[in-house]
């Protein structure tokens, strides 16, 4: 399998947005406030750049690439884990229970840890693909949870920061959508070189373009009630 | 079996997620008044905006030139008013009080388009004016 224009054209735009992500939070001042974010951002931007290092040195289907996209992929998702820990911070800001969440947040990344090196045990005599899209199916999956609970204490709360909510609403459909593609993998490999080869690219774009049209559209002190959010017929 | 689980509970998290994120983007741009320009070149002039008009005003839209940062979501919105058209043909038979919702659901989708267009016609004009004073 040989990369065409369409999958150069993906990566490049992907570079350049998530460079223009870093580049409007830089613009608005607001890189303190959402630090884990820019932080992320920057690392996708290099593991993107690392990626087509490796496409032109080792090719497309070499192992060297394939260990690389799919173990940088697991690495930016516990990163991701950050952000989404950084947005519970936020939402929580006026309960004071800061310290229970970097506790929560702790627990939960060792937890994550224990739980990937209990898979890499299991799977130590055969580190194959199945077991790269399992632990990538897996993390995906802790986020799309984490995310949830989130998005769940955001209605519950009241919270009206518009940017807050676009941003949280943009990662739980990332997040979704990548384990799914994840999961559709596991059950059925054979889709993989025809279908599922494309969604992750196209979802992988969808996190930055979201996150840059909420930073440039939305200011921070935008305010909506999220009743209007949960779809219900009146 | 945790891989059909986690497909399943993945899709309708997705749903959920991609549902309230158009509408915090409807929400959003609901809050922006017309022009009286966008109004007069989409033919909305002497009337509120119809839910019919989406597909009108995203023709339009894509006649402009782009300004970079809407495109995605003009497209997830674009997806939204194809789930709501869907909702809407299949309650008609099924659960009509769903009817009166869509309807107002894809009312917003039209507005959204035509902030869209209306951001965009004045990026053309801002560039159409930059190029002649570049002339001159």
């Amino acid at each position: 399998m040989q990369l065409g224009p369409f999958d150069y054209a993906l990566w490049f735009v992907g570079f350049l947005v998530e460079i223009g992500v870093v580049v409007c939070i830089l613009y608005k001042r607001d890189v303190l406030r959402y630090l884990s974010l820019t932080i992320y951002m920057l690392c996708a931007a290099f593991v993107t750049c690392g990626q087509y290092f490796y496409v032109s040195r080792f090719g497309f289907n070499s192992s060297q690439y394939f260990y690389y996209y799919y173990y940088t992929e697991s690495l930016l998702t516990i990163l991701l884990f950050w952000t989404v820990i950084q947005f519970y911070q936020q939402t929580f800001r006026e309960m004071k229970v800061s310290g229970y969440i970097r506790g929560a947040a702790v627990l939960l990344l060792l937890a994550t840890a224990l739980f990937s090196y209990a898979v890499v045990h299991e799977n130590r005599s055969h580190l194959t693909t199945k077991f790269v899209v399992e632990l990538g199916q897996n993390l995906y999956f802790v986020g799309v949870v984490l995310t949830y609970l989130l998005w769940g204490a955001i209605l519950k709360l009241r919270e009206t920061r518009t940017r807050l909510i676009q941003l949280v609403l943009a990662l739980g459909v990332y997040f979704s959508a990548t384990a799914c593609t994840y999961a559709l993998r596991n059950l059925f490999p054979s889709l993989q070189p025809y279908v599922l080869r494309w969604v992750p690219p196209l979802v992988g774009l969808w996190l930055p373009v979201a996150w840059a049209y909420t930073f440039a559209e939305v200011s921070e002190d935008a305010r909506l009630a999220t009743a209007r959010l949960v779809a219900r017929a009146r | 079996m945790a891989a059909a689980l986690i497909c399943v509970i993945s899709v309708v998290v997705f749903l959920q997620f991609f549902v309230s994120y158009c509408r915090s983007v409807l929400t959003v741009s609901r809050k922006v008044e017309l022009s009286d320009r966008v109004r007069e070149v989409s033919g909305i002039a002497n009337r509120n905006i119809g839910a019919d008009d989406f597909a009108r005003l995203v023709q339009l839209v894509r006649l402009c030139p782009q300004q970079g940062d809407d495109a995605t979501e003009i497209r997830a919105v674009g997806t939204y008013y194809g789930l709501l058209r869907m909702v809407k043909y299949l309650s008609a038979f099924l659960i009509p009080a769903l009817g009166p919702w869509t309807e107002r659901e894809c009312e917003s989708c039209s507005h959204f388009a035509a902030v869209a267009l209306d951001r965009r016609i004045s990026y053309s004009r801002d560039l159409f004016t930059q190029q002649v004073a570049d002339r001159t």
